[in-house]
């Protein structure tokens, strides 16, 4: 199969890659750029560990195709620290234990920020919406939702 | 699989009509790329058409709104002119999948996927909205009730894709409303559904009214009897059993994982009957 060159903004760096025509945003994050942040979990859409930023918009990577980021700026749980400075959502989580395998943990906080930029002072029934399509198989999302509305207060003062 | 972005409609039908082979559109993709990657589907050609002039825009018409094919679920609940007109169908839009999934997925998108369980469609038919489609031939309107003609397909010929929308204008006292039955609150597959649109005179009496019943019948259907029934009524009792009455009698479900054909049948009619009520509180009546 013929591959395709694609250039595209990926956590602020220009960044070209060949992908197939028919490969995920997913597949190429993780096995053509070594940007293994975002997971796969159900490669359906369903599970949102495999989310990522596009245009500014979280989506699932896994229904995405490569080629279609051609020009688009891609934000992955890669781009989120500044540094060797975490992001509040993500020193929240680890403060919080909101965490335990870590598999659904990067898309979870990328979905988080999103709303948190759109919503800076959400409801719990509003972080429980938002996040619907993030499972969780480990903590029962009790201490997910508790730390995204401690990251929030914390950011909101800031 | 080829991916192509074609220049224009016109680049785009001409290639859509001279594949041999398996075609499929891309926009929101939140359908086509779970069939391929179940490999329910495996196409030939990937022509995507979400950089093509009009795609993503709401535009004001004639007193109404017209939709961009590449226009998702989350730019229409955005849009407060719109949701404020017609909060049924784009509440309809937002029940579709989850936040990520709404990012991308669009009515269009729901409506030729031709799922009866679609939850945009039943809102989009008793909105009387009307698909813009382009093909060989140039371009036709089609209403949405007629686009899908069976699980899985559509009315639209080889070479034919729907490019946008239209959402007519309404009356002031009107508005509509859209309810699923899942047996969780978010991202599942509608086991039963209904949307209802109402037009109101000056006084609270229902004027107009349309009724659209979603996976109970091989296509999301249009149930003109339900709407009769409350014609000339304020939603009195008898008029809420007479909605109910029709709206049971319009449904053919099957009995799958999900619900019964009592089942389905029967939430149906409640559906129908809620809606009706948030419609019409919606549009101005008191009951």
């Amino acid at each position: 199969m013929k591959m395709i060159p694609v250039e595209t903004t990926i956590n602020g760096d220009q960044t070209e890659f060949l992908c197939n025509a028919d490969e995920s945003l997913l597949d190429v994050l993780r096995d053509r750029l070594g940007l293994t942040g975002a997971k796969e979990g159900c490669g359906t859409g369903d599970c949102g560990a495999c989310s990522v930023m596009l245009n500014g918009r979280v989506v699932c990577s896994c229904l995405v195709l490569g080629v279609e980021t051609q020009g688009a700026e891609v934000e992955t749980i890669e781009g989120m620290a500044d540094g060797e400075t975490l992001h509040p959502l993500q020193r929240v989580f680890i403060e919080e234990a909101a965490l335990q395998c870590g598999i659904c943990t990067p898309g979870i906080l990328i979905a988080a920020k999103s709303l948190l930029a759109k919503n800076p002072d959400p409801t719990d029934t509003e972080v429980r919406y938002w996040l619907a399509g993030n499972l969780c198989r480990c903590t029962g999302y009790d201490k997910i939702i508790k730390a995204v509305q401690k990251a929030a207060a914390e950011m909101r003062a800031a | 699989m080829r991916y192509v972005k074609p220049e224009s409609y016109e680049a785009a039908s001409a290639l859509l009509a001279a594949e041999d082979g398996i075609a499929r559109i891309l926009t929101g993709g939140t359908d086509v790329l779970v069939m391929l990657k179940a490999e329910m589907v495996e196409p030939d050609l990937m022509v995507d058409l979400k950089h093509l002039p009009g795609m993503h825009d709401i535009a004001a018409e004639d007193g109404g709104f017209r939709i961009g094919a590449a226009v998702s679920s989350a730019e229409l609940g955005e849009h407060a002119a719109l949701k404020a007109m017609w909060p049924g169908v784009v509440e309809g839009a937002e029940l579709i999948g989850s936040t990520q999934v709404q990012n991308r997925a669009t009515i269009v998108g729901n409506l030729c996927t031709a799922s009866p369980a679609a939850d945009s469609v039943p809102g989009l038919v008793t909105a009387n909205a009307v698909a813009r489609l382009h093909g060989p031939h140039g371009t036709r309107d089609v209403p949405v009730v007629e686009i899908p003609v069976s699980p899985g397909k559509t009315m639209l010929a080889k070479g034919e894709f729907i490019t946008s929308i239209y959402l007519p204008a309404r009356p002031v006292g009107a508005s509509d409303a859209y309810l699923r039955f899942i047996p969780r609150t978010e991202m599942d597959i509608a086991v039963s559904s209904a949307a209802v649109s109402l037009e109101l005179d000056a006084g609270g009496t229902i004027t107009a009214a349309r009724v659209a019943i979603g996976a109970v019948a091989p296509t999301v259907r249009l149930v003109a009897d339900a709407g009769a029934a409350i014609v000339g009524t304020k939603l009195d009792d008898d008029a809420i059993a007479a909605l109910i009455a029709a709206t049971e009698a319009a449904c053919s479900p099957i009995t799958d994982k999900r619900g019964t054909i009592e089942f389905r049948t029967k939430t149906a009619g409640v559906l129908a009957k809620r809606a009706a009520h948030i419609a019409y509180s919606r549009a101005g009546g008191k009951t």
